[in-house]
């Protein structure tokens, strides 16, 4: 069912029930797994709240509704965005306007002072006044007047916030030379978002018809995050990794086929039977020990992606103990010590930087030379039990790419995994030249949230990819 | 505990220490009207555990804890069979027959029940605490399933065994790992965060009375200015109380540089965060200017 409130402003069915169904359609289009469980449990506690009560009405679905803290912003956001909608579409279909005698909304007429207006959200800003900022947003659009708006809502929110002079940050001293608190970045953003909301309602009284709802954007639905927040997902993403891995072996062990028959241990168990071989020994599967090697690149076509790949490193090394791991541009330069012996993150990052010794001349990365340079180092080491993960764009800046000795390197290897901070539109691209590894590769993932992360985590412990 | 509605949940709670948020009241509540399980989910040291404290102080009800830890089976989480006893029974037996002593071992009296059957046989309701669900491994919580919604555990050799008097059920998790979609289905969902700067300093002074509104204030921003920094453990709410009673013991006035680098040991427990904040957040003290721009 598309969302039953279009551009022709249907109210829908009436009741609650109605209405709550199609929030609940409106979370699952916007991936939140919304089941029917959920809407009972939903309409039950909904039984036993207050419904007059904006936040207990809120707080009651969210917590029968969303149930991870991805899903409840996207909650916050679909609720704020369905109801309104709702209200408004049955506003306009009973022919509801605000100011229905024809009057001006109250206190038109005089014009407003703009000074006094401006103080008046202040406070109410600083206060965190919701209700106080909602009447102020009408009276302030009300004295910015209608006829110098735009018509677009997004530019006549910052119109009239330029007029109001609201920054956000500390404040120029007032008319009376009195030192004026600073304004808060969030509180400013809720009064505009406040501003926001009034002029739509205006709009929509104006035109009578509901702009079509469009879904979320993926900015908006993603949880802001800090770099310790990322650092901790990643952390969990190789945790999970680490889980995989070490069970992967165990799985293989109970399978008869492929094992060898331990001849001495065979005869041995045959001395009790007297010299007769009737019960066969095997030996024993040992367990894939994970010896991985790792291959970063940190030149400066993937700077953005290198704090990300060096704290995917940093938590790898955290649950691997036979974990070596390189950093290349031109050269290539072993790092193992360096993650051993310093448990901060930030101090790595910089140690890598001053000491690695990766950029020979121009700073650009040469994968050709890398390949042969690792395959020099490592190859006596590099066996069918070794992983290898290669983290890089595959951008050679037109030097020769040595795809032959990457073949070598795969082949000694037991896997290769390879993860693209790129898109994989932009693949083979320009001086990418991906395909040409690519095919020695048992995997090549695009990576750069944590959420690629745990795909590949997932596809090389055999599961299915997470879904998008 | 009156449930008459969410603002006497709030009081109650409050009135055995524990001051809830209206979200946290409302979950609270709505827990004890519906019967259904609560999630609570949240980093750690934010009062997730007490909160199943404080609904069993404030209920009045017993308080059953099962500590979750990776490798912790049924047998150490339902019920085992006293199986020393079994044997015991049957050698002491004697004469009675084979029949007589089947029946017998696998009864009531040769069952070691272990805290979810604790919770469940319980004859006066209780509030079940599953503490850290995440640390187990999810066959653990499929096993769960059955009892979060039906409040029940079946037992092969004796059939299923429901629930008298219906438990407050409080899971809690530090969010290590993504929990299973069936299990969050069975729960109403709870996300605690840090508390705004208001409600600690009512959380702090509701503990430690005798510190000085100013001081408390004064703390509670520094603990916000600490836990935004890259660490690797932020303090919890725990530790802001016993950096108050701390503070209250060596009698300081004010929060300076000094009285800050005595004791900011009890906020930050790693070395190379203690380095970390005392080189930012020290330095911010000795500056007269304070914190406020």
């Amino acid at each position: 069912m598309p969302t039953p409130y279009g551009p022709k402003a249907d109210a829908g069915p009436p009741g609650l029930a109605a209405k709550l169904l199609g929030f609940c359609e409106e979370l699952r289009s916007e991936g939140v797994a919304v089941g029917t469980s959920e809407m009972l449990d939903a309409f039950a506690a909904l039984s036993e709240v207050d419904w007059t009560s904006r936040a207990d009405f809120r707080e009651a679905l969210a917590a029968t509704i969303a149930k991870s803290q991805d899903d409840r912003r996207v909650f916050e956001l679909i609720f704020e965005r369905h109801f309104f909608r709702t209200a408004e579409a049955e506003a306009v279909q009973r022919g509801v306007t605000e100011h229905a005698e024809g009057g001006p909304p109250a206190g038109d007429g005089e014009r407003f002072d703009m000074d006094e207006l401006s103080e008046a959200i202040r406070e109410a800003m600083a206060a965190g006044d919701e209700d106080a900022m909602r009447d102020l947003a009408r009276l302030a659009i009300a004295a910015f007047g209608r006829a110098e708006g735009s018509g677009v809502v997004g530019v006549d929110v910052q119109r009239i916030r330029r007029t109001l002079g609201l920054t956000a940050g500390s404040q120029p001293p007032g008319e009376d030379g009195g030192e004026r608190p600073p304004i808060d970045r969030e509180q400013l953003t809720g009064f505009e978002r406040h501003l926001r909301r009034e002029l739509e309602r205006d709009l929509i009284e104006r035109t009578e018809t509901l702009p079509p709802s469009r879904p979320l954007a993926e900015l908006d639905r993603t949880l802001p995050t800090s770099p310790t927040q990322d650092l901790a997902a990643v952390h969990r993403a190789v945790s999970q990794m680490k889980r995989r891995l070490a069970t992967l072996g165990h799985e293989q062990r109970g399978r008869r086929k492929g094992q060898f028959v331990d001849v001495r241990r065979t005869m041995r168990a045959s001395l009790e039977t007297g010299g007769v071989p009737l019960r066969l020994r095997y030996r024993p599967k040992r367990p894939r020990r994970p010896e991985i090697y790792v291959l970063c690149d940190v030149s400066t076509s993937v700077t953005s992606a290198s704090v990300f790949f060096l704290s995917v490193l940093h938590a790898l090394h955290d649950s691997f103990r036979k974990l070596r791991s390189f950093v290349f541009i031109e050269r290539i330069s072993e790092v193992t010590d360096v993650f051993e012996h310093e448990r901060d993150f930030a101090a790595i990052a910089q140690r890598i930087s001053s000491e690695g010794g990766v950029a020979d001349v121009s700073g650009y990365t040469d994968y050709g030379r890398v390949w042969l340079e690792f395959l020099t180092e490592i190859s006596d080491d590099l066996d069918p039990r070794s992983t290898v993960i290669v983290l890089g764009d595959a951008r050679t800046n037109g030097r020769e790419p040595h795809a032959e000795v990457f073949a070598q390197v795969a082949e000694r290897a037991g896997r290769l995994f390879w993860l693209n901070p790129e898109p994989k539109l932009y693949w083979n691209y320009g001086d990418s030249v991906m395909a040409a590894y690519e095919r020695y590769c048992d995997g090549a993932f695009e990576c750069w949230t944590t959420k690629h992360l745990e795909n590949f985590v997932n596809v090389v412990a055999g599961a299915a990819p997470a879904a998008e | 505990m009156p449930d008459g509605s969410v603002a006497e949940v709030k009081e109650a709670l409050a009135a055995v220490g524990y001051l809830a948020d209206e979200s946290t009241a409302l979950v609270s509540f709505l827990a004890q009207k519906l019967g259904k399980p609560v999630l609570v989910e949240g980093p750690a040291g934010v009062g997730k555990t007490e909160l199943a404290k404080a609904l069993s102080r404030a209920t009045g009800r017993e308080l059953v804890r099962l500590q979750c830890y990776e490798g912790l089976d049924e047998a150490k989480a339902m019920y085992e069979w006293n199986y020393r006893k079994q044997l015991l029974r049957i050698q002491a037996g004697g004469e009675a027959g084979w029949e007589d002593v089947q029946d017998d071992i696998f009864s009531n009296d040769f069952l070691l029940t272990r805290p979810l059957m604790q919770a469940i046989a319980s004859s006066e309701p209780v509030v079940l605490l599953i503490d850290e669900i995440d640390k187990t491994d999810q066959e653990f919580e499929a096993m769960l399933l059955e009892l979060l919604s039906d409040f029940q555990i079946t037992i092969p050799e004796l059939g299923q065994i429901a629930a008298t008097t219906m438990p407050i059920v409080v899971l809690t998790s530090n969010d290590s790992r993504e929990l299973t979609e069936a299990l969050k289905r069975r729960c109403l969902y709870l996300w605690l965060d840090y508390p705004e700067t208001e409600r600690e300093m009512e959380i702090v002074r509701l503990h430690t009375p005798d510190l000085s509104e100013t001081l408390a204030r004064r703390l509670v921003e520094v603990i916000r200015m600490v836990r935004s920094l890259d660490l690797k453990k932020p303090p919890s709410i725990a530790e802001s109380i016993d950096w108050a009673r701390t503070l209250l013991l060596l009698g300081a006035e004010d929060i300076d540089q000094e009285t800050f680098a005595q004791s900011m040991s009890i906020i930050v427990k790693h070395r190379t965060d203690i380095d970390l904040v005392a080189e930012r957040v020290g330095v911010k003290l000795a500056d007269p200017l304070r914190t406020e721009s």
